[in-house]
């Protein structure tokens, strides 16, 4: 579900949170609309916003879990984690942790790749969520529910700062609750215009073609 | 410096959390796992407070995080003292304009990406990674950001192996550390 239908109707720490991520067309290739999230970690107020939206929903679930896929979840999640008391537990790529390992295969749209966590990070019983930058297939939120329930623990919820608008059809794929605070952008919404510090800074993708 | 000297009675807590892996990710190499500090909610904050109570009010604008284990503890430390945090990646992670560095590895090389306009000139930096062995990856890290005109302030890393001599590698950049591990 969308953090404005729950609850957050109206909030205005959601535009800038939206406005602050950065789209950049045809990346990793072409028709994709990347969904930047380091220009939101740039800005100091909407990065913090995001972390203390996360930690008000969550702080009295009785989460003991916080679940981060790499590299992009290890971004938001250990914030999140040390907010409501919790610890953080990263979930990554093959051989990258060091220890004895539990993996979870997950399709990409080429091929497979691989998730792994720690054997005993996670104990039975454990409420947990996964947090991640973006859902889209939900492939990669799937293994991580897969690791977490495989080491016993009850996957609460997922969260991520964007998400597709289709969210019944991720709940049905993921079946667990989804989170999520704003939709993917489009390249020709630079709300800014003509003022955006953008182009200051950055080659503001949003202003390619438009002369600002 | 490392605060390890001090004797910060949080220290000893940050220490025994770290699991040592003998032979991990080859033969010779005792890995140091950070992972299971993260799983001690006080250990962790600790660790954090640690850099935050060192990096506040030092008008420090930007923490530079290494792939993948700095962005673990930089963006709290980030969000504690104010400043934005910028993520330091390997090549083709970051999906705008970017310059990039190269540094030598024992077997090769490797490089380090930062996206053009996320630092400016001026700007007062710290470079976080979880460990300092030989350097190596914080050089290239100062140099992205030394670059664009940012000021280096600091090096910050949870572990510090001063057998392997990083500190000497820095070029006389001041570099703080938590703990140290000795090979006994």
């Amino acid at each position: 579900m969308f953090a404005e239908e729950n609850g957050l109707k109206g909030d205005p720490r959601l535009q800038a949170i939206s406005q602050a991520i950065r789209v950049v067309p045809h990346f990793p290739k072409q028709g994709i609309m990347f969904q930047d999230i380091t220009t939101l970690l740039l800005d100091h107020k909407a990065f913090k916003d995001t972390v203390d939206i996360f930690v008000d929903r969550y702080r009295d679930m009785h989460i003991s879990v916080v679940a981060g896929v790499e590299a992009r979840g290890f971004l938001f999640g250990p914030s999140i984690a040390l907010g409501i008391g919790a610890k953080f537990v990263p979930l990554r790529k093959p051989r990258k942790l060091p220890g004895e390992v539990i993996s979870e295969k997950y399709s990409l749209e080429y091929g497979t790749d691989c998730l792994e966590l720690h054997v005993g990070a996670v104990q039975p019983g454990e409420r947990a969520i996964v947090i991640d930058d973006l859902v889209a297939t939900g492939g990669t939120l799937s293994a991580a529910i897969r690791l977490l329930e495989r080491s016993g623990a009850e996957v609460v919820e997922c969260a991520c700062v964007i998400g597709v608008p289709d969210v019944k059809g991720h709940c049905r794929l993921i079946g667990k609750p989804l989170y999520v605070l704003v939709e993917p952008r489009e390249v020709d919404k630079c709300s800014r215009g003509s003022t955006c510090v953008n182009t200051k800074s950055f080659d503001c993708v949003s202003h390619q073609g438009w002369g600002g | 410096m490392s605060a390890y000297r001090d004797e910060d009675p949080r220290l000893h807590g940050i220490k025994t959390k770290i699991r040592v892996v003998p032979h991990f990710p080859k033969s010779g190499i005792m890995f140091q796992d950070i992972t299971t500090l993260l799983l001690d909610p006080k250990a962790f904050k600790d660790t954090i407070d640690l850099f935050v109570e060192r990096y506040k009010g030092k008008n420090i604008s930007v923490v530079a995080g290494i792939e993948a284990r700095g962005f673990i503890f930089g963006p709290p430390i980030a969000l504690a003292i104010g400043a934005k945090f910028v993520p330091l990646r390997k090549p083709k992670k970051l999906p705008g304009k970017v310059i990039s560095q190269e540094y030598i590895l024992e077997y090769g090389r490797d490089c380090l990406e930062m996206h053009v306009g996320a630092v400016e000139a001026g700007e007062r930096a710290i470079v976080v990674d979880d460990l300092i062995a030989t350097g190596g990856t914080l050089c290239a890290a100062m140099d992205l950001l030394e670059r664009v005109g940012a000021e280096v302030v600091e090096c910050a890393c949870v572990i510090e192996l001063p057998e392997l001599k990083g500190r000497e590698r820095l070029n006389g950049k001041p570099l703080y550390v938590l703990v140290e591990y000795l090979e006994v």
